[in-house]
Formats: structure tokens, C-alpha cells, sequence
């Protein structure tokens, strides 16, 4: 096996368990071979010695019922290893290893609950996410594998997205949630330091003023952002209308959802030092079935049928 | 101090004194903790939430309450039962003051977020080595002192005490192994599995030699001296404890139960855990059946209820880690609040309470006095102490099995029954009787901190005439 460099090493820890185990066997056994002084027969002696005034001992024998509790965990122990890995790379006679029942169990898993999932993968995700079994499935996975970033009421944290709103980074549209799903996602806005901290500044207060309801911003400071963010490449991303691209995953600036937050030091920031944000792919760790259902509760949440606000 | 005809008590009061302090602090750490739990908007500044306090807590609770009581029961032991005294005071002095920076420094830099990031082992390594220094005095002058004694056997007490500082050296010397990048960070020695595999051979070592060892040595010699009455059986002591000290060193690997430690690691771990469970008990049995004949001074005695309570609580814990050890019990037991029940039995029931006793014993005859203050003070401690120790396990208990059971219930379409947040909110009553418990043992500790206060108010400092050997069978 791969947990030793080579054989000898095996061996050595092998034979170094077994003389161990059985050592403390032996030296139980010789021990209760050696003299001792019963504390029944009448008048008890010590062993003769004396500490600190009074401080004495008596010697009497190992309690018979602990010997047999040494006893019985010594020959447990070698039953153990005769039974299960323990003694090098000797597998153990029931062949048992960590790993075989690990995918012994996900097998067994796969073949009772592929079925029930696979009835939902062959249908459309609209669909899907209306029905009310599919639906509470979904809210099971939900809680178990996204609900530690989006949270348990899918509504998201700063960096990660609300899901319960129509704002969509990568679209809202069934599939395309599905593929943010399955693929996952990376989101980067480029640092833009080197612009110098005036113009990052009239960025972030041309931003704020796009947002409905107009955040507080100098209208100087906003005008020129306005011609800057057409000129450093902002609107290559966010669009010239700064409404957003979802084939790049580029966010809405003229709506009132803030990933990072509005505030102006924390826009500044934003602009100033990029920001990078990931979504992780589920292929290959919760498969197209679950992750089919999982799209389709997280497109219901978004069509305002959310059970939990 | 230097007078040879007198024994060295003055580290003995200075370590006896800062183990009640410790204990005070670390207890009151662990009381914030709890209570951070049951009310997450306590975690009022980075420095004081509960993740940094965490490490804080153990480290006080074990290094320096734990340790200043070994530090000032073995000054007394190994003087008393060799009839000499201290090997080197000024060495001696030097492991009271050196310590006490040890704890204040982990104050500091653990609130701050400087660690190594290795339970029990969170110090950086400038405190690393200031502990290594700290510790070869100590071994200077306990083994000094065994070198100088007067009578020709060593005490039972002194077996463990001896086998405690040895083994903590080693352990504290290969797990702290590190590559220093600036003062306050550093990089572990050992990389991916082998450095969990050796930070558990470390972690329960400390369990079985700081907290087992070394306060075995304790109950060796206060439960024989407080009952009036011989130790039960040397044969039972000499099998014990080298049974003891040879089964410890194996059993680390059970902390690491289903993980990418190697299948026949884990079985090695496991099987020398259940082993153990008989050398453990020997200690009890000696412990218990020493009162053979005494029973009758329980009644009355709070210092006697501490002891033998502790090693009730002591038989309870050792028997419970060899069941959590095997595979089958630990993958229900792993990660839930019953590892927490499980060590408090041990650090509260086992470890402070002989503690407790032994300090109650000790602080009288370090400062010339007759006995403690109040009588009915000890008494209350105890009562309080012990209902507050039932109440953690109890809760933890529950706690813990509650959760095992949550976190693999599943539904028929195999997803998980409970989210993790659940979880936590069905957990919140059994945090909150926690909190009342260990809120009482603290209560309990300031009641000893003022009995103690009254007890060495006006009194002055005594230091004991060395003994002459008894008439001694050679």
C-alpha cells in the first residue's frame, strides 16, 4: 500500500503494534505473578516504608475483576487487528478499508436516490419549479450546499448575490442559472487605481447618481464620471448605459442593488481596487440531476413564489 | 529562603496563590465564551470574540490554572516526601517568574489573533522557547531535588510527577517544531496529515500527561495524606503506571477518525485507547480504595469530597474516551458538543477539583494556620461546583448526541433532514445550561478566592522544618 516509502517499513510498524499490544499482556501477567499481601488476612502490613511522617503502602494484589478488564481489552485489541487494517499494510481479514465504504455507501445512495431525481431532469425547469415536491427537495439541497453564501433565506450577503430578487449578474433565465450552477461562475472587475484617486473619485459619484433615487453625489464630480466612464473602458463592461452585460457577468449600475455596498468609500473601493468574485462549479460534485432542481428552486425563488422571506 | 533546615514553600505559596488567579481568569474566559454562544452579539471586537478567546480560555485553564498547580503541588510533594529541600531556589524562582510571563504573554498575543493555529499549542515560537527554558528548570529542580532525598525510595507521587515533566518536554519540543518568518508567525515543521497526526500525538498527550500524569501525582499524595490512611496497593501503582504511560503515547491517532489519516493508523489509535481503559481505572481504584476504612471522614471533610469526587469524575471521563475512541461510537460522537462535555468531565470534574482539594489542603500549612477560614464556605464550593459540573456534562451530553443524530438524519430522496443552522438553534437551550453551569463553577472559585483571603489576611508567610526520615526499613 502507498502508506509506506517500502516494505520494511510495514513490517517494522506491524511488528512494533503486535509486540506492544501483547507486551502490556505479559506484563500484566507477570506482575500479578509477584508478591503481594492480602488485605483480608487480619492484621495488614505496609511495604515497610514511610514518607513524610505517615505516608505509607499497602500491597495488596491487583483486583481480580481489573485484571480481567486488562485482560479482555488486550485480546479485543488483537482481535481487532486480526479483523480490521491495523498492522501495517496487512488489510485485515474482513478486507474493510475507510475508503471501500465511503464509495460502498455512495453507491447503494446513487442507486436509490438517482431515480427519484432523474424524474424531474427529464423536464423542463418552468416546470419543475412548480411543483410543489420539486420545490421542497430543491429547498433541502439549497439549505445543505449554497445556503453558506446566498444564506438560508437565499437573500445573500455582501460579495454574494440575493436571490430572490429579478436582478440577475449572469441572467435569470432557467438555463442560464442552471449553467451558473453547473460551471460556475467568475466575476472580475479590474482594478482601476491607476486612474488616480480624483478620477475614481468622480466615477463613484457618477455611479451613485445613476442609482434610483440619486444616492448623494457632487454634480461636478458626476459630470465628469459621466465622460470618464465612456473613455477608461467602464462601459466596455457595464455598457454605455451602465445597465449591465450578463455574458461577462458585469453588474446593473443604475439599479439599487449593491454587491459590495453603496456607500461611497466602499464604491471608491470597489473601483479603485477591483473586485474578484466566484461562484463555484456542482458538476462534478452534485451532478445534472440535482443541479437541474437546484435551478429550478432558485428560478421559483426569483418568480416571487419564495416561501421563506 | 536558603536555610536548609527549612523546606522552600515560598514558590509553593507563590504557584498555590496564581492557581486560584488562573483558575479565576481562565474560568471567567470560558464563561464569556459560553455566553458568546448563547448570545452572539457578546463578540464585541474582533480581540474579543469568540475566536480568539477560545484558544485563550484552554490555554489558561490548562497551562495556567493546570499548571500552577502541578507546579506548586510537585514543589511540595517532592521536598516532603524527600525529605530535603528544593534543589536550587533560585532555578525554582526562576520557574515561578518565567511562567507567569508564559501565561501573561499568551494573553496578549491570543487576543490579538497571533497563533500557530495548533490547539493547545497556539503559542508562537518566541513563547515556545521561553516554555522550553522554563521547563528544564523545572526538571533541573524536581529531578535536583529526587537526587538529594533522604530516604532511599521515591514516593509513588513522584513517579508521576517525574514521568509528567519528562513527557510534556518531548511532546512541547517535537510538536512546536517550527520555521520562524518574523516575531510573531511561523510555519510548522511538519506538512498535511503527518502534521495532524503529530499535533494530536501531542494533543491528547497533553490529556494524558499534563492533565492525567502529573495530577495523578497529586492524588497520590493528598488523598493518602487528607484520608490518614496507607496507599491501597504499590503493585497496583508500579502496574499502572508504566501501563499508563506506555498506552498514552499511541492513542492520538483516535482524534483523527475518518479522515486521510491512513486506515491502520486509525485502528492503532483506537486500539490502544481502549487498552488504556484499565490502566486509567487502576489509578481510581488506588485512589478510592485508600479510603477503605476513612469512609466515615467524607462526611465532614469538603477536602476529602473534592478529592474523591475527582476521581469519580476521573473513572467517568477515562471510561467515556476509550467508548468515544472506537470508529463506530466516534463517527456519531466527532465534531458534536459531546467532545466538549467530554473533556469539561476531565478539566472540571477530574482535573480542578483535585486541584481544588489539594490547594484547600495546602494553603493553611503554607501560611501557619490551623485550617481554611470557613469550613462551610469549602462545603458550599463543593455543593455549587458539583451541581455546575453536572449541568455542563449533562447539557453536553444531549447537546452533543442531538447533533450527531441531526447532522445524518436524512430524507427518503437522500438530502440532509436538518441544515446545519439548525442544528445550532436546537442546540441553543443546551448552551444556555452550559452557560448556568459553568457560571456556577466560577461562582464556586471566587467563594474559594475569599475563603482563602480571609484564611492568609494577617497571616505570615511559614516555612515547615525539614523532616527527619522516619526509622526506615532498609
Amino acid at each position: 500500500m502507498s502508506d509506506f516509502v517500502n516494505g520494511f517499513w510495514s513490517v517494522y510498524v506491524a511488528l512494533l503494534t503486535l509486540v506492544s499490544v501483547v507486551g502490556c499482556g505479559v506484563f500484566l501477567w507477570v506482575q500479578s505473578k509477584a508478591k503481594a499481601t492480602a488485605a483480608s488476612s487480619g492484621e495488614v502490613k505496609t511495604m515497610g516504608h514511610v514518607w513524610d511522617g505517615d505516608l505509607a503502602e499497602y500491597n495488596n494484589p491487583l483486583p481480580r475483576w481489573w485484571s480481567w478488564l486488562f485482560y479482555i481489552t488486550v485480546v479485543f485489541a488483537l482481535g481487532y487487528l486480526a479483523a480490521y487494517p491495523g498492522l501495517g499494510s496487512y488489510q485485515g481479514a474482513f478486507k474493510w478499508s475507510s475508503l471501500g465504504q465511503y464509495e460502498g455507501e455512495m453507491q447503494q445512495a446513487e442507486a436509490q436516490y438517482a431515480p427519484i431525481f432523474a424524474r424531474f431532469q427529464s423536464q423542463d425547469i418552468k416546470a419543475v419549479a412548480a411543483d410543489p415536491e420539486a420545490k421542497k427537495m430543491g429547498e433541502r439541497l439549497f439549505l445543505t450546499y449554497c445556503a453558506q453564501c446566498h444564506g438560508s433565506d437565499a437573500r445573500g450577503a455582501k460579495g454574494f448575490p440575493n436571490l430572490t430578487d429579478k436582478d440577475w449578474l449572469w441572467g435569470g433565465e432557467p438555463e442560464q442559472i442552471k449553467t451558473s450552477i453547473l460551471e460556475g461562475r467568475q466575476g472580475v472587475m479590474p482594478p482601476h487605481a491607476q486612474l488616480g484617486a480624483e478620477p475614481v473619485k468622480d466615477l463613484a459619484h457618477y455611479v451613485r447618481s445613476l442609482s434610483p433615487g440619486k444616492l448623494a453625489h457632487d454634480s461636478a464630480r458626476a459630470a465628469r464620471g459621466k465622460e470618464a466612464f465612456a473613455t477608461v473602458g467602464c462601459a466596455g463592461c457595464h455598457g454605455p448605459d451602465a445597465k449591465g452585460m450578463a455574458a461577462v457577468g458585469a453588474p446593473n449600475l443604475t439599479d439599487s442593488v449593491w454587491l459590495y455596498g453603496s456607500s461611497e468609500a466602499t464604491v471608491i473601493e470597489t473601483i479603485g481596487k477591483g473586485r474578484s468574485n466566484k461562484m463555484p462549479a456542482h458538476k462534478e460534485f452534485l451532478g445534472e440531476a440535482k443541479s437541474h432542481l437546484l435551478a429550478a428552486y432558485v428560478y421559483g425563488l426569483s418568480q416571487g413564489g419564495t416561501e421563506k422571506q | 529562603m536558603d536555610n536548609p533546615s527549612t523546606y522552600n514553600y515560598k514558590v509553593v505559596r507563590q504557584f498555590a496563590v496564581m492557581t486560584v488567579v488562573w483558575g479565576i481568569v481562565g474560568m471567567l474566559v470560558g464563561v464569556i465564551i459560553a455566553a458568546q454562544l448563547v448570545w452572539p452579539e457578546l463578540n464585541l471586537a474582533e480581540w474579543l470574540g469568540y475566536g480568539r478567546l477560545r484558544p485563550l480560555h484552554t490555554n489558561a485553564v490548562i497551562f495556567a490554572f493546570g499548571g500552577c498547580a502541578l507546579f506548586a503541588t510537585s514543589y511540595y510533594v517532592v521536598q516532603r516526601t524527600c525529605h530535603t529541600a528544593l534543589f536550587s531556589p533560585g532555578l525554582a524562582a526562576f520557574t515561578f517568574w518565567g511562567w507567569q510571563l508564559v501565561i501573561v504573554l499568551a494573553a496578549v498575543t491570543l487576543p490579538l489573533g497571533i497563533t500557530t493555529s495548533k490547539e493547545y499549542a497556539e503559542l508562537e515560537w518566541p513563547i515556545d522557547i521561553l516554555i522550553t527554558l522554563v521547563w528544564v528548570a523545572y526538571a533541573v529542580v524536581f529531578f535536583g531535588t529526587i537526587m538529594k532525598r533522604k530516604v532511599p525510595h521515591i514516593y509513588v507521587a513522584n513517579w508521576f510527577y517525574g514521568g509528567f515533566i519528562l513527557t510534556v518536554a518531548l511532546l512541547h519540543l517535537v510538536n512546536s517544531c517550527a520555521i520562524p518568518v518574523t516575531l510573531t508567525k511561523s510555519y510548522s515543521c511538519y506538512a498535511g496529515v503527518q502534521d495532524a497526526m503529530v499535533q494530536w500525538w501531542y494533543g491528547h498527550n497533553a490529556v494524558g500527561f499534563f492533565l492525567t500524569a502529573g495530577f495523578l501525582g497529586m492524588m497520590y499524595y493528598f488523598v493518602p495524606k487528607q484520608a490518614g490512611r496507607p496507599v491501597y496497593s504499590y503493585r497496583l501503582s508500579v502496574v499502572h503506571f508504566w501501563a499508563l504511560i506506555f498506552t498514552y503515547m499511541w492513542a492520538g491517532p483516535h482524534h483523527l477518525h475518518y479522515t486521510a489519516l491512513p486506515d491502520w493508523t486509525q485502528s492503532v489509535g483506537m486500539i490502544f485507547s481502549l487498552v488504556l481503559l484499565a490502566p486509567s481505572w487502576g489509578g481510581m481504584i488506588n485512589g478510592i480504595m485508600t479510603m477503605s476504612g476513612a469512609w466515615h471522614k467524607l462526611r465532614d471533610d469538603p477536602i476529602l469530597k473534592f478529592l474523591i469526587t475527582s476521581l469519580s469524575f476521573y473513572g467517568m471521563s477515562t471510561f467515556e474516551g476509550p467508548m468515544m475512541s472506537i470508529k463506530t461510537v466516534n463517527a456519531l460522537s466527532h465534531y458534536t458538543d459531546w467532545t466538549v462535555g467530554h473533556v469539561h468531565s476531565g478539566a472540571l470534574g477530574w482535573v480542578a477539583f483535585i486541584s481544588i482539594g489539594s490547594i484547600y489542603y495546602l494553603i493553611p500549612r503554607l501560611f501557619g494556620k490551623e485550617q481554611m477560614y470557613s469550613i462551610k464556605l469549602m462545603t458550599a464550593h463543593f455543593w455549587i461546583a458539583t451541581i455546575g459540573v453536572v449541568l455542563y456534562i449533562a447539557s453536553m451530553w444531549i447537546a452533543g448526541v442531538m447533533q450527531g443524530l441531526m447532522w445524518r438524519a436524512t430524507n427518503p430522496d437522500g438530502t440532509l433532514t436538518y441544515a446545519f443552522v439548525e442544528s445550532v438553534k436546537a442546540t441553543y437551550p443546551y448552551w444556555a445550561i452550559r452557560f448556568l453551569g459553568g457560571l456556577m463553577f466560577l461562582t464556586g472559585m471566587l467563594l474559594m478566592a475569599w475563603n482563602i483571603w480571609k484564611t492568609v489576611a494577617g497571616a505570615k508567610a511559614y516555612d515547615a522544618p525539614v523532616l527527619a526520615p522516619a526509622g526506615q526499613h532498609a
